[in-house]
Order: C-alpha cells, then sequence, then structure tokens
C-alpha cells in the first residue's frame, strides 16, 4: 500500500470556491459515481452514494469545525527553510505551496465551537502530505502554549505522513517539542481533544495525535505508526483488511469514539459544554 | 568515514551494545522486567546498578550478541512493551529520585501487526510526554543506531550524548532513498542529505555532547561527573531547561 494514494487527489476540485465550478461534476474515487460538487458540499464532503469520505483541506475543515466567521489565524507568515541543504526540498515546498494554498503543513488559530472560545488547528494533508517540519512544530507548539497561557481548551485535526524527511532530525525533535508542549498545557488543566483523519501516520501518530485527552477519528482513517508497506515486508504477508482502520484502533483501546463528518461539530461543542458548561 | 559508512558502521554486529556499556560503566547491574501491562520485551533492559556511589536507573536497547541471543532481544527492535517498561522504570526512578541513563541502539521500533495494534504510536508518545515532565535528571546516549522514533522514546532527556561512530536520522537512508529516488541505490546520497553523523548533530544542537568509547572507565566518569551536575539543578530549573532544550529546535522564517 503506497501511502502517497492515501492522500488522494490534492487541490481536490471539490473545493475551488465560487460560482465557476458550480456546474462540476466530480467522480466517487470508490464508487466512481459522477456527482455535482453541489451536493457533495452540502453533503460534508462526503459520497451519498457510496459514503466515501472525500479529502477535505484545512480550511475548510476549519470552516467546518467552528462558528462562522469566528476563526482569527495566528502565525500565517511562518515557512519552511532548507537548512540541511536538501536536494529537490525548495522545489517540493514552492509546488506544496501551489498546490495547497498554504503556506505550510498546519493551519493554527483561535476561534469559537459553539460559542466556547478555543484554540483549534488543522492539518493540511495537501501540503507534502501533511508532513511534520520545523513550521508544524512550532506552530502547533505555539497554539499549546498560547492555550495553556490563556487556559483555552485546544482541538486539533490530523492528517499526516509523519515527520518531514526533508529536515532530518530537525523534524523528528518536533516530536518531543509538540509532546512536551501538550504536557504543560495538561499540567495547566487544559482539555485538547483531537480528530484523527486520514491518515495520521507515523511522527505524528507517535507525539500529539495519540495524546488527546478526548480522541475521535473519522470512520475509515487510517491510524497508525509504521507504514503499512513497512509492515508487509517484515512479516512477509499481506495485512489484515482492517489493519490500522480507525474502526480497528478503535477495539484495540486507542480511540474513544468514531464520528461522522456531519456530526464532529455538535460532537466537539458538547465535549465543551461539559467542560465549560457554565460560562454558556 | 562517509555518512552510509557510519551507518553501515552502526549496524554492525559484533560492536559494544547496551549490555556491555552498563557491564563497563556500572556496578551490580540488576534487571527489571515487564510492563505491568502485557509482557516482557527483552529488547529493553533497565535495573538498577551502580554509578560509582549513586544508584540509578539504566535503560538500554539491546540488540543482543549471537543469532540465538538475537533473536531473544529481537534485534533490538522494541515493542510497545519495550517502551512502557522503560517508561515505568523512569517513573519509579522519579519516585526514588535515581536519575536515568538511556542507552540507545536500534534501527526502529518494531513494525508488525501485533505491536500497531498495542499501541506503538500512543507507546512512544507517552514516553515523549511523560520524560518531559520527570522530575529526576535524564541522560541519554545513543551508542550506535538512532533509528527514528523508537530511538527518539527514550531521548526526550536534559542531555543527549552520542558516541562519535553513532548516527541519529529521522529514516534510514534506504528508506529515504526509496520514497524520494524510488530506489534504494541512492542511500549514500540520503545519508548525507539527512544529517544523521554525531558532528553534524552537535553542530545543529540536537546533541549535547560527541563522545570516544574506547575508555569505559572514563567515559562512566564522564557520566557520573555529568549526573552529579543535573542533580545540582533544583528541579523545576532542570525542567525549564529541559523544555527549552527542545522548544528551541527548528528553523523558520517568518514573514512580517
Amino acid at each position: 500500500m503506497d501511502l502517497k494514494k492515501l492522500f488522494l487527489k490534492a487541490n481536490n476540485e471539490l473545493e475551488n470556491d465560487g460560482k465557476r465550478i458550480r456546474s462540476r461534476k466530480v467522480t466517487c474515487k470508490k464508487c466512481q459515481s459522477v456527482l455535482s460538487v453541489k451536493k457533495i458540499r452540502k453533503n460534508s464532503f462526503i459520497c451519498p452514494e457510496c459514503g466515501y469520505y472525500f479529502p477535505v483541506r484545512a480550511r475548510r475543515r476549519i470552516l467546518m469545525m467552528t462558528d462562522n466567521r469566528t476563526f482569527i489565524e495566528l502565525d500565517r507568515s511562518m515557512v519552511s527553510t532548507n537548512i540541511l541543504n536538501f536536494p529537490e526540498y525548495d522545489d517540493k515546498l514552492s509546488q506544496a505551496t501551489v498546490k495547497s494554498r498554504e503556506n505550510e503543513g498546519v493551519i493554527t488559530g483561535v476561534a469559537q465551537i459553539g460559542g466556547f472560545k478555543t484554540c483549534i488547528f488543522a492539518m493540511e494533508g495537501n501540503f507534502m502530505m501533511g508532513s511534520m517540519g520545523s513550521v508544524v512544530g512550532e506552530k502547533i507548539t505555539r497554539l499549546f502554549e498560547y492555550a495553556t497561557d490563556e487556559k483555552l481548551p485546544v482541538v486539533g485535526v490530523t492528517v499526516s505522513g509523519g515527520a518531514r524527511m526533508q529536515e532530518g532530525m530537525i523534524s523528528l525533535m518536533q516530536m518531543s517539542k509538540v509532546s512536551a508542549a501538550v504536557k504543560r498545557h495538561s499540567n495547566n488543566g487544559g482539555l485538547y481533544i483531537v480528530l484523527l483523519t486520514n491518515p495520521t501516520t507515523g511522527g505524528v501518530d507517535a507525539s500529539f495525535a495519540m495524546l488527546g485527552d478526548i480522541t475521535l477519528a473519522e470512520p475509515g482513517a487510517r491510524v497508525g505508526f509504521a507504514g503499512p508497506r513497512v509492515v508487509e515486508k517484515t512479516l512477509n504477508t499481506t495485512l489484515p483488511e482492517n489493519f490500522q482502520k480507525a474502526e480497528r484502533v478503535l477495539e484495540c483501546g486507542f480511540i474513544d469514539a468514531i464520528v461522522p463528518r456531519q456530526e464532529q461539530k455538535d460532537y466537539i461543542e458538547k465535549l465543551l459544554r461539559f467542560h465549560f458548561g457554565g460560562t454558556n | 568515514m562517509t555518512d552510509i559508512e557510519i551507518v553501515r558502521n552502526a549496524r554492525l554486529q559484533g560492536r559494544r551494545n547496551a549490555i556491555d556499556y552498563i557491564n563497563g560503566c556500572f556496578e551490580n547491574f540488576t534487571p527489571l522486567s515487564g510492563d505491568r501491562y502485557y509482557g516482557e520485551d527483552s529488547a529493553v533492559i533497565g535495573g538498577i546498578a551502580l554509578l560509582k556511589d549513586i544508584p540509578v536507573t539504566v535503560i538500554g536497547i539491546e540488540k543482543g550478541k549471537d543469532t540465538e541471543d538475537r533473536i531473544l532481544h529481537n534485534f533490538g527492535s522494541a515493542r510497545p512493551e519495550g517502551y512502557r517498561k522503560a517508561l515505568r522504570l523512569m517513573k519509579q526512578a522519579e519516585k526514588f529520585k535515581r536519575p536515568v541513563i538511556c542507552l540507545v541502539d536500534t534501527a526502529g521500533a518494531y513494525p508488525d501487526v501485533e505491536s500497531e495494534e498495542r499501541g506503538q504510536g500512543r507507546a512512544i508518545a507517552d514516553n515523549l510526554y511523560e520524560m518531559s515532565d520527570l522530575k529526576t535528571p535524564i541522560l541519554s546516549i545513543v551508542i550506535g543506531e538512532g533509528g527514528s522514533g523508537g530511538a527518539l522514546a527514550l531521548c526526550h532527556a536534559d542531555e543527549i550524548w552520542m558516541m562519535e561512530d553513532a548516527y541519529f536520522s529521522v529514516v534510514s537512508p534506504e528508506s529515504c532513498s526509496n520514497i524520494l529516488w524510488k530506489t534504494t541505490d541512492k542511500a549514500d546520497v540520503a545519508a548525507k542529505a539527512l544529517g544523521l553523523s554525531a558532528d553534524k548533530l552537535y553542530c545543529l544542537g540536537i546533541i549535547d555532547k560527541i563522545c570516544k568509547g574506547n575508555d569505559l572507565e572514563k567515559f562512566s566518569e564522564d557520566i557520573y561527573r555529568s549526573v552529579k551536575k543535573l542533580e545540582d539543578i533544583p528541579i523545576h530549573e532542570l525542567l525549564d531547561k529541559r523544555y527549552n532544550k527542545f522548544r528551541n529546535i527548528g528553523y523558520y522564517v517568518e514573514n512580517k
């Protein structure tokens, strides 16, 4: 199984804004039905025929999860630098910027969810497979530190292939950096809700994706540490059908609930109300 | 040595393993077993030992000597139980105010279905999370292979040292070459690009010291002196220092 395939079509035609595409049709990757963009968008980017989950861009994800016009972005201008002079990294960064129309692999900020002020981050799968380099690590760390200082909860949406190879050990160390910030937030009584989406793997799985007070996942999302191909090679057999599927990971005890996309905002609002109900 | 030679050399059988360092630098090593949740993972050895006059908790990823021994230790690839056992021993060290010394030598966490299903990712994450707040000094030494997250899980320390011929990398050069260029033939290019040698990582501020390991008695002395120094730092100051050590790693540009 090629990890790249999990990220499917980037720059998904569904998500171009405006009327221009209103008449456009897309083909569902799973059932091959030809569907109107409008219809899918209304259906939270889920195929109405077969229930396939189209990938959702980070910015759209935030729109879907937060109250209208309450999102204020933080650290938007932070960009990566090719510190190791890694071959082709500069090109990859500029391609990723074009492809994702974002500066980096995560968007962070503050918003309201059901009227509750919340720090929120959403990873961008179209930016080098949501991989974590310095910028992703730094932005999420800053968000947790801000949340700690302001006594705010954090809601995070993960999608990532893991640590970004092109920044070498600096990327790997972001796992430690973010985990320490999550710990401080937790020690200060902060609530952290994480929503795992397809796929959440590698160094992100082995750090902040697995450190939520409450861990939710989208149906069918791949969640795991080792790449499926590596596991296949080690065992020299084919993998079970449900391997690293959110439903199986829940059975194994690492996810609290699988929440369909249409219900996610309400679900998180409900959780926030349990913790902060008195103020709203 | 070139970078790829460093990697290959670090993988060689017959190098000094964790157990050799434990026997050479500490006295009265008393191994303790099990994670108290599921099982005993012999890829991770750990217990209490004496570092000169102070009792310490020492934890190592052990590859094993001969074939039989290597199979027993799963070639130094830990399962979640290994990381949970390490964390259990670290928590014990915190309780009894013993410094922790970790010896890291692994190609990576073991990638099989069972390890995934018992939460390999969670086990590693938990170690990073808890070690960042462990109220006792931690010193981690990469003695051979520092393979990605599986090695990092024992490296959230006050100081990270590396043997001069060890490597520490986000991904193996072979996988990196395979992912980027669809061939493992360019592992040498990948190794160089990844910046995985002790020299390079020292320059990048990832590790704190490059060690020569030829004289274990002298090495033991170095460890002792550093542990003593860390023990003298008030615990809250130590935790702040540890936090900032990792906090400051990262390179980026902010366009105002």
